[in-house]
């Protein structure tokens, strides 16, 4: 017996109705990914730049940004960004690549000796050299696309080709939409990201996949309706489901994004993000893909 | 779908039993464990060096040094043979592992070709032109000798690491030229990475005491003698002190068996031992040269160059030089390891301090506990008993992919939990495809159990299509990069799986039982 109901029952939305402005909407948002991609680009974490990174806590005291800055830049390491995480005794340093040679490894060695007059502990350090990153640029990208690739494969197997170019033009929006995402609030962008952005590739497709398997089967049943009608139906089938799923996966991200800590904070971002566009998108980029590619061949 | 099969009841059940007693050993503290009797299964789930605290290092072998110094031997080596066959030759040189040579009497080409053949099967030769000659390794050579030295550098590595002391260090070739070390516990390793730093070759040679100072600053010598400078500075500013070191009569620090730290006369010393052979030829050079000194050198760089008042006939002495307590344990320990045949260079680092390792533990857990318990009061409100079905089979899946992250040795990475967390979420989701499904068969007017029935065979295609397009993206994680990530990848495919089982097949099984026994007209879902 269910206790509570927050879902409507025997909805009968008009979801297609709105997809033209769904359509602008998604392509505005396009645009602006676009944009603040082309100008501002994306903040690379070291993993893909090369770089340093230490995070220190300081056990006493309170450390001065300003004169440790001041510290940091007499050691003649390249650019030194400082920042607070969390707290004010939680510091990180980050030195970006520049000198693209071994040098860089030293500079571990000199922040460390820089501090050690303060009391501190290091909480984490991190160092990719400049051929690594490039390397993880590269494992990244490949990662994506063989991912899009392998699911375009398994849907055009199990369903037909629009239905395969549906969820990847659905797939590709979504992906897309994240790394303009991170770029428009300049959120750094890692090897977590990457992990977050094939998660939400998954996701995304698996919500796409449950839509239009009910839009197959509803297609089959009645042989009457008008296409746009069908898919009407289908998501409102579907919708219940649609919104209980989501809810439930954004529960568990919300709970690991207040209370999991600020190491992974970004990577949780970055999910949450994916939950709410990969639902968006399977309601009104997948459904009107259909409709516009024409999938209805009861008409051929 | 209404029938449960004799076997499908086994196999939930025998799963369900081993996902609780494998999973088990994870709730206790490893000391509680130890109590327990033996037959208790005492596995737990590996901790990645996020959690745990410790240092990943990503070293590649200097290849190309190796190659190098093969091939200067092997200019040596033609050198000599031209030489003794008396072909003159001119502009001899090296360059991008190719070597070239001007040779100037045609007449004896055929002789050289003769010769260059006696060499060996791994060179190549060639003819520009008339009179220029290239030398180089074949590809399988190259490769041999790339390969074996990484073979070694990954040995003389792991007996480094050893000898430093850590607990359960991973090391592993990666790839043509990498080595991986994984370094649970080692939250600074700036000392390590001095000592990986160094390829620690070892020679004693001998001092030409008749070359003057202003001979070798100006680097004007006689052949037969390279000069080499002192380790240490008198002080920051001064120059190093040159030394002229006679290429003939080496000894090298492979043919020692032993090397300790000791005091001499209150100063730190490094006391070694050669093995047989190199005690022989220690006497037999020592004896030679009585009077002069002799160098001792590590990494192309003189220690200290004492003087040889009387043959060492025993195979025993020490390395002396102003050395701190900590130099000369290291510098010991760096002799017993053996030298590196490359040099390494640190590709990349990841360290992680006790303090973070606890906290993300800590956070880590807090939030995928409150996470399980929100959602499984959320399936509660919304679907009631069947909500109470799906948390079980739900509690199960939990069980179940612990128990295989444990068995397998997975290692868990604070991304890893949140995969846990995320294949919860996602768990729900076949539950939540069937119950939505089995509403509408019931909206439809079918019986409970043919409402049941059809529902679960309806959404099985479904939630087959979607967790194997799903699948396909996790594995995809499997390929990219260091731990972490790959501690997500392996957390969400296999949640993916266990999600699927338990979803199906476990809460079939209850929602069956329930059928049976209350038998109820309609269900209120």
């Amino acid at each position: 017996m269910p206790i509570l109901n927050i879902f409507p029952r025997n909805t009968d939305y008009k979801f297609m109705r709105l997809r033209k402005i769904a359509i602008f909407f998604s392509i505005s948002l396009f645009i602006i990914s676009f944009i603040s991609i082309f100008i501002q680009g994306l903040n690379f974490g070291i993993d893909f730049t090369g770089g340093v990174l230490i995070e220190l806590r300081s056990k006493n005291e309170i450390i001065n940004l300003t004169d440790l800055r001041g510290n940091l830049n007499k050691l003649n390491i390249g650019e030194v960004q400082l920042q607070t995480i969390g707290s004010d005794n939680d510091i990180a340093i980050r030195v970006q690549k520049d000198s693209g040679d071994d040098k860089q490894l030293d500079s571990i060695k000199k922040i460390k000796n820089a501090l050690s007059n303060i009391e501190i502990e290091f909480r984490r350090t991190e160092y990719v050299g400049p051929k690594v990153g490039k390397e993880l640029i590269r494992a990244g990208l490949i990662a994506i696309l063989f991912s899009l690739l392998g699911i375009l494969a398994y849907i055009w197997l199990r369903f037909e080709w629009h239905f395969a170019l549906g969820a990847i033009i659905a797939l590709i929006h979504d992906v897309f939409l994240t790394i303009g995402f991170f770029s428009i609030f300049q959120f750094e962008f890692n090897l977590a990201t990457v992990a977050a952005v094939l998660t939400i590739a998954g996701y995304s497709i698996n919500d796409t996949v449950v839509i239009y398997d009910r839009i197959r089967e509803t297609l089959r049943k009645y042989k009457e309706a008008p296409f746009e009608e069908i898919i009407n139906l289908s998501l409102n089938r579907t919708l219940s489901r649609t919104l209980m799923t989501s809810l439930t996966t954004l529960l568990a991200l919300l709970a690991l994004f207040i209370f999991g800590g600020n190491v992974i904070s970004g990577f949780i971002i970055a999910l949450i993000w994916g939950v709410i566009i990969g639902t968006y998108s399977s309601l009104y980029i997948a459904s009107p893909a259909l409709l516009i590619l024409n999938v209805d061949q009861r008409k051929r | 779908m209404v029938q449960f099969k004799k076997w499908q009841t086994f196999i939930v059940i025998l799963f369900g039993i081993l996902g609780f007693i494998f999973s088990i050993p994870n709730f206790f503290k490893s000391e509680t464990l130890n109590n327990f009797p033996n037959f208790f299964p005492k596995k737990q789930i590996v901790l990645g060096l996020d959690l745990q605290g410790g240092s990943y290092l990503l070293l590649e072998v200097d290849t190309n040094s190796v190659i190098n110094d093969n091939l200067n031997n092997f200019m040596d080596e033609v050198r000599l043979m031209l030489r003794k066959n008396k072909i003159s030759y001119s502009r001899f040189n090296l360059e991008e592992k190719i070597i070239t040579l001007q040779i100037k009497n045609q007449n004896k080409k055929d002789l050289l070709e003769k010769k260059l053949k006696k060499f060996s099967n791994d060179i190549e030769y060639k003819f520009i032109d008339d009179n220029t000659l290239t030398l180089n390794f074949t590809d399988q050579k190259l490769f041999s000798i790339q390969d074996t030295a990484v073979l070694q550098s990954v040995e003389v590595v792991r007996r480094r690491v050893d000898e430093f002391g850590t607990k359960e260090p991973t090391i592993q070739r990666q790839g043509v030229k990498r080595i991986l070390l994984e370094l649970p516990g080692i939250t600074d390793p700036e000392r390590l990475k001095k000592l990986l730093g160094k390829t620690a070759k070892l020679s004693f040679q001998v001092v030409d005491e008749d070359i003057t100072s202003s001979e070798l600053k100006s680097g004007k010598h006689k052949p037969g003698i390279v000069v080499l400078p002192s380790d240490k500075l008198v002080d920051e500013n001064s120059e190093p002190i040159l030394y002229a070191i006679k290429k003939r009569d080496t000894i090298s620090g492979d043919l020692l068996i032993n090397a300790s730290p000791s005091l001499d006369r209150n100063s730190p010393v490094v006391s070694f031992q050669f093995n047989s052979k190199g005690g022989r030829k220690f006497g037999n050079i020592t004896k030679k040269y009585v009077g002069s000194r002799i160098a001792i050198i590590l990494d192309n760089k003189v220690i200290s160059a004492p003087n040889i008042r009387e043959p060492i006939t025993g195979g025993r002495g020490i390395i002396t030089g102003q050395f701190t307590f900590q130099e000369v344990t290291d510098l010991a320990m760096l002799l017993r390891a053996g030298a590196l045949p490359a040099p390494l260079n640190i590709l990349e680092e990841r360290s992680v301090g006790p303090s973070l390792g606890t906290d993300s533990i800590q956070s880590g857990k807090f939030a995928s506990i409150l996470g399980f318990i929100l959602i499984i009061i959320f399936m509660y409100l919304i679907y009631g008993t069947f909500g109470i079905f799906a948390n079980i089979a739900l509690i199960f899946n939990l069980l179940i992919l612990l128990s295989i992250l444990t068995l397998i040795q997975a290692t868990l990475t604070l991304p890893g939990i949140a995969g846990i967390v995320l294949t919860i979420g996602m768990a729900v989701d076949a539950n939540v495809l069937i119950f939505e499904r089995i509403k509408e068969e019931i909206k439809l007017g079918l019986s409970p159990i043919a409402s049941v029935d059809i529902g679960y065979k309806q959404a099985l295609k479904t939630i087959i299509d979607a967790n194997v397009t799903t699948l396909i993206a996790a594995v995809m994680l499997f390929g990219l990069g260091s731990g972490p990530v790959k501690g997500f990848a392996v957390t969400l495919s296999f949640g993916i799986i266990t999600s699927m089982f338990t979803a199906i097949m476990f809460t079939r099984i209850l929602i069956i039982i329930w059928l049976k026994k209350t038998n109820p007209k309609v269900i209120n879902l």
